[in-house]
């Protein structure tokens, strides 16, 4: 009867978002276990990672970053990325929402093993930090000869 | 009382199978001051041939498509991010004047500007010496 009190315009999904979030929490996210460094849904920035054969990308989305604040590192197969995020609560206004997040963060994501730390490649484009690492070449498959005796 | 029900079956032609599209909600910082007041949103990935601002008298609608450029084949190990599409809409009061509203996009944030009413701006009255 009575339209939504906060007149915010939030999606028709917000219910099912928060029905997933309540699923995550009983199963965990993905079909699988959560990694022992996975972080809780929510942590800033979301990051996204992908594979192909050739190479793993890894996309941050933060926007409003300054690229010289990060710290970009690859060891092993282990990418930490480090920086600030600055959005300051302006003086002498009236604040009415304040969802932005402002300071400093961390992600430290574990890639598939056989990436590359001498091939990474980073560039920050319209707020998205996108980071492709080189996977290492497989073993050549060994060929088996099949004697007959 | 026996009723017989007539279950009306609705031409399969009729109907169509949306599928929800998942919108992104951008967070947003909300701040007024004497002259109007401010929106700032994130929206990483957009740029601004991808964003899309309406306003009118009543309300003011964000709207934004990222764009991620991905090699073909890639497959997801982590996604935090589950759509490309961003939307959040305000309802706006009268006393803004959305004539005079502003916006300007960066690295993904943006910051829009919808100033008051001359009329409805705090004044500051003169005391003249007589």
């Amino acid at each position: 009867m009575f339209g939504s009190l906060s007149n915010s315009g939030g999606s028709f999904f917000d219910d099912f978002r928060r029905l997933e979030e309540e699923m995550d929490g009983l199963f965990g996210r993905w079909p699988w276990p959560a990694g022992i460094r996975s972080v809780a849904r929510g942590t800033y920035p979301p990051i996204n990672v992908g594979s192909t054969p050739e190479q793993v990308d890894v996309y941050l989305f933060a926007a409003g970053l300054d690229p010289a604040s990060l710290d970009i590192s690859l060891q092993q197969n282990l990418l930490t990325v480090s920086g600030a995020r600055k959005a300051p609560m302006e003086k002498g206004v009236d604040y009415y929402r304040k969802e932005r997040f402002d300071g400093a963060f961390r992600r430290i994501i574990t890639l598939p093993e056989d990436v590359d730390p001498d091939q990474v490649d980073a560039h920050y484009r319209d707020g998205v930090l996108q980071i492709h690492i080189k996977r290492r070449e497989a073993a050549r498959p060994r060929q088996i000869e099949v004697k007959t005796a | 009382m026996a009723e017989s029900k007539d279950v009306k079956t609705r031409d399969t032609t009729e109907v169509q199978k949306r599928e929800p599209e998942l919108m992104l909600r951008p967070p947003v910082d909300i701040f007024e001051d004497g002259n109007g007041i401010t929106l700032i949103a994130d929206m990483p990935g957009v740029s601004k041939d991808r964003l899309n601002l309406q306003v009118d008298r009543d309300s003011l609608i964000v709207e934004g498509e990222a764009e991620i450029d991905m090699p073909e084949g890639m497959e997801a190990l982590h996604a935090d991010v589950r759509s490309t599409r961003y939307r959040r809409s305000f309802a706006l009061s009268g006393e803004l004047e959305t004539d005079g509203i502003d916006a300007g996009l960066k690295d993904g944030v943006l910051r829009v500007h919808i100033p008051k009413r001359a009329e409805v701006r705090p004044r500051k009255i003169e005391v003249r010496a007589e």
